[in-house]
């Protein structure tokens, strides 16, 4: 799970994703003299400004979707700064300058929970680096060794008394050369990170004025809405642009590319209204045409049976394993295709002129959105360059899965040249041209002794793959290794938590015409739905307890069984449910982290009741425990949405939900409180924002099925005759 | 020219009388505070007030705006973030990414003025604005806060 997110067209980018992991100090983190007169701000290095009154501004590589990572990023530098926390703030570079810097920054991809993680080490160095700069340039000042100084707050005090602050010294600081190696405290000593400080970019999102990309305005400005295909490899036959070129502020009417058609007007108003009074007409592929969610659940089907498939995790001979057992238990589950639905529909600004290419938008990835504009536009990196904007939520959708918002804008923008375009996707655009959560099922036989014990397990993925669908050049011989998250034998990114002697996971890969994407939690979601389930279902067949049948399986995995005794502890598992109620137990790792839920459920006229659900996390370190909190409850949220409510169908090749009210989210009515442990056990860093969102969903069905005797085993809910209450 | 009352300015805009309010706020008088969402009055991200009750201006023509009808953005809710709301907001870090912050908060600011001291069960049935990123909890917590607030 390194760089291979990374949307390369050009190849400049996989070549430099080489350089990305931890950065010795020996890289260029000044900014070099000539290049620092053609910067903005002046600065200590690449990570780092101080402004004469002593402000601190951090340039953050890594994008704010609402996780935190922001936040957390600039902690870590101010930390090993000694920075004043109150007058910190941030900035954004451009990955038009990370290019032109030997990407110094290095990856701004922002996806696969590691922003924090991935690039820690880096900005930390970042920030000791600038504090020792800066403490030089005072003892160049005094004429004294600067080991006999004490930093607080950014201000320096030397040996007598006297003070400077890092504003004063700045200027020389900038001057100096990057020391060679620094030393980075220890997380025992941090007093800015590892804190639960308030985020940085929170007051402007209560009073209107923080600018998301779909709010960017520039003078001249004209507005696009567009129509894409509805089938996946359809392209546009005709259409008849004189008969909606006479309507309100309707500018140009036209082709973007084989599959495209926009409407260009003065207000983004006008051009959807022209644009809904357009007939287009299309050529499909047929065997696309003709697919719908019946020809999935077939595919899928027979996917579960097939003879060859990829192996992903293998110990012991599970055919005799299951030949012996005293009992096979077998059950196969489904998980349907999910739409991220950011709450700000995709959208891009782009301004075209013969030598340049300028985008403004909501990305996670903007070094992949270069890549696209310079594409689309027929010009030189260097030429083009993106403006990062607020994201309106990202979830994997925004450059981690597609830059498509981007290539579309820049395609207007060039029959357009000279005039800035934005194009707005209406959310039923937005809906259907999604970059999907894949679709699969999985059947598993597990074998037990005579004594309950599991001695043999295979569960076979059957479905789509993203890196086919998305990034062929990321399998390896055909096989999809990113199918397998949380099922690996080891590994720190995503290990089994249990040792199960004779084990077969194997996927058949199977592929619809819809294009999948990199979905909050990404194949975590289902591969812990299946597998937690079926740990219940074993354990009932066994007759044991859910909990000391997972515990037995457990011996030799502490960190995921640490996590599992939290919540077991914190939901009162000893003490049983509550009359009418059951818990029910999820464990799994994803991203680096241990996550367990807990679920605490009530049944009444086929209406599931969450009343609470405790999650425990160890990611290992913190940056700030407040906004880990905040991701465990809003990954409940969203993962909670996608198996009790929410569902992407397809009929004649279109996908049929188009907006809130086929597609439904949770909301406040279904949201359970959620008691929340967090528990870093320190030594390695691992991911917050999407690492939870796979435990709530199998706690809760767990539970249900303890309470009610229905296992549920195809999402949503509604599909085994139970809905959210 | 069709004209409306905004944030206690009157303006003539230049848009069909069919215009959603929402474009009408975005487009025409630059008030991108209110979000466009779903278009269907589903998601709340375009909520303003309307006489002081929260309406889905998505779903307001401009045709439909009757003369002395004030209108409220989140940018007339206070001139300096200081309504109670949005100091809870602030001191509980309820927004994640933010986007549908804006029509959350003209709805919780309406429901504290017509129920001052909200319950969680008042908080779950008038709050029906959508978050994807999930600060539902938050937002609960921040709507009692405000409630001690005002």
């Amino acid at each position: 799970m390194t760089e291979h997110f990374t949307l390369s067209r050009r190849g400049f980018l996989a070549s430099a994703a080489a350089t990305t992991g931890g950065l010795a100090l020996g890289f260029p983190l000044g900014a070099g003299a000539e290049q620092l007169d053609k910067l903005a701000q002046p600065e200590i290095n690449a990570w780092v400004v101080v402004q004469p009154d002593n402000t601190v501004i951090v340039r953050v590589a890594k994008i704010e979707m609402g996780q935190g990572t922001l936040t957390g990023l600039v902690q870590l530098v101010a930390e090993e700064m000694d920075a004043d926390w109150d007058t910190v703030s941030w900035s954004y570079p451009t990955p038009g300058e990370n290019v032109a810097r030997e990407r110094v920054w290095g990856s701004f991809g922002t996806f696969g929970s590691q922003g924090i993680r991935t690039s820690q080490e880096m900005v930390r160095q970042g920030g000791a680096a600038a504090r020792a700069m800066l403490l030089q340039a005072a003892a160049n000042r005094w004429n004294v060794d600067p080991g006999e100084f004490s930093v607080e707050r950014g201000v320096i005090t030397g040996p007598g008394g006297e003070t400077l602050t890092y504003g004063d010294v700045a200027e020389d600081a900038a001057r100096l050369d990057v020391p060679e190696s620094v030393t980075l405290k220890d997380p025992s000593e941090w007093t800015i990170a590892g804190k639960s400080l308030l985020r940085l970019d929170t007051a402007d999102k209560t009073d209107g004025s923080r600018v998301f990309s779909i709010d960017f305005k520039v003078d001249g400005m004209v507005n696009a809405a567009i129509r894409q295909t509805p089938v996946q490899g359809g392209t546009v036959a005709g259409f008849d642009a004189s008969s909606v070129e006479g309507m309100p502020g309707v500018q140009r009417v036209l082709q973007v590319d084989d599959s495209t058609v926009a409407v260009v007007a003065d207000t983004w108003w006008r051009a959807k209204k022209a644009l809904d009074a357009l007939e287009i007409e299309w050529d499909f592929p047929e065997e696309n045409a003709s697919f719908g969610t019946e020809d999935l659940e077939a595919m899928l089907t027979e996917g579960l049976t097939a003879e060859e498939a990829f192996i992903g995790n293998e110990a012991g001979d599970v055919a005799e394993a299951l030949g012996k057992a005293a009992q096979v238990v077998e059950a196969t589950y489904s998980y349907p295709w999910q739409h991220h639905v950011t709450m700000e529909p995709m959208n891009a600004t782009a301004l075209v002129t013969d030598d340049s290419c300028t985008v403004w938008t909501s990305t996670q990835n903007a070094e992949s959105d270069l890549a696209a504009a310079s594409e689309a536009s027929g010009l030189e990196i260097p030429q083009c360059d993106i403006h990062r904007m607020n994201l309106g939520g990202g979830f994997g959708r925004r450059g981690a899965s597609s830059t498509d918002y981007t290539t579309i804008g820049v395609k207007i923008a060039m029959q357009m040249k000279g005039t800035a375009v934005k194009v707005i996707w209406s959310r039923e655009e937005d809906m259907t041209h999604g970059a999907y959560h894949p679709a699969t099922k999985a059947r598993f036989r597990g074998g037990l002794d005579a004594d309950g014990n599991l001695t043999g397990m295979h569960m076979r993925i059957s479905g789509q793959s993203i890196f086919a669908g998305l990034m062929p050049f990321a399998l390896e011989d055909g096989k999809d290794p990113l199918v397998f998250q949380g099922l690996q034998a080891d590994g720190q990114e995503g290990q089994l938590g249990y040792t199960i002697p004779n084990l077969l996971i194997d996927h058949a890969m199977r592929n619809p015409p819809l294009r999948p994407g990199f979905w909050r939690g990404v194949n975590n979601n289902q591969n812990s739905f299946y597998l937690e389930s079926f740990i219940d279902e074993l354990a009932l067949a066994a007759d044991r307890d859910p909990l000391e049948f997972r515990r037995a399986l457990m011996q030799d995995h502490p960190k995921h069984l640490a996590v599992l005794n939290k919540v077991a502890e914190g939901i009162g598992w000893e003490n049983g449910a509550p009359e009418g109620r059951a818990f029910g137990l999820c464990q799994h790792m994803g991203y680096g982290s241990y996550v367990a839920a807990a679920a605490e459920v009530s049944v009444e006229n086929d209406a599931v009741k969450i009343h609470r659900i405790v999650a425990a996390t160890d990611p290992g370190h913190v940056v700030n425990p407040q906004q880990v909190e905040a991701q465990i409850e809003g990954s409940f949220a969203m993962g909670l949405s996608a198996s009790m409510m929410s569902e992407i169908t397809m009929q004649d090749g279109r996908v049929q939900e188009e907006n809130f009210d086929t597609y439904p989210i949770v909301s406040m009515w279904e949201m359970p409180d959620v008691e929340k442990h967090i528990i870093p056990s320190g030594g390695f860093w691992g991911g917050v924002g999407e690492p939870t969102i796979f435990v709530a969903t199998p706690a809760v069905l767990n539970a249900v099925a303890r309470l009610t005797g229905k296992r549920v085993r195809e999402l949503p809910l509604y599909r085994s005759g139970l809905r959210l209450s | 020219m069709p004209a409306l009352t905004v944030n206690g300015t009157r303006h003539e805009v230049d848009a069909e009388p069919d215009t959603p309010l929402l474009w009408v706020l975005r487009e025409q008088l630059g008030l991108t505070g209110t979000k466009y969402g779903c278009g269907i009055a589903a998601c709340g991200a375009c909520t303003v007030q309307i006489d002081g009750q929260p309406m889905r201006s998505c779903q307001i023509q401009l045709q439909d705006i009757r003369e002395g009808e004030e209108i409220t953005t989140i940018e007339g809710l206070s001139p300096d973030r200081s309504h109670p709301i949005q100091q809870a907001w602030i001191e509980l870090d309820v927004p994640q990414c933010g986007y549908c912050q804006s029509g959350q908060i003209m709805a919780a600011a309406a429901l504290l003025r017509d129920v001052p001291e909200p319950t969680d069960e008042d908080i779950r049935a008038s709050m029906s604005n959508l978050c994807r990123c999930g600060t539902y909890n938050r937002i609960r917590a921040g709507i009692k806060r405000a409630s001690e607030l005002s």
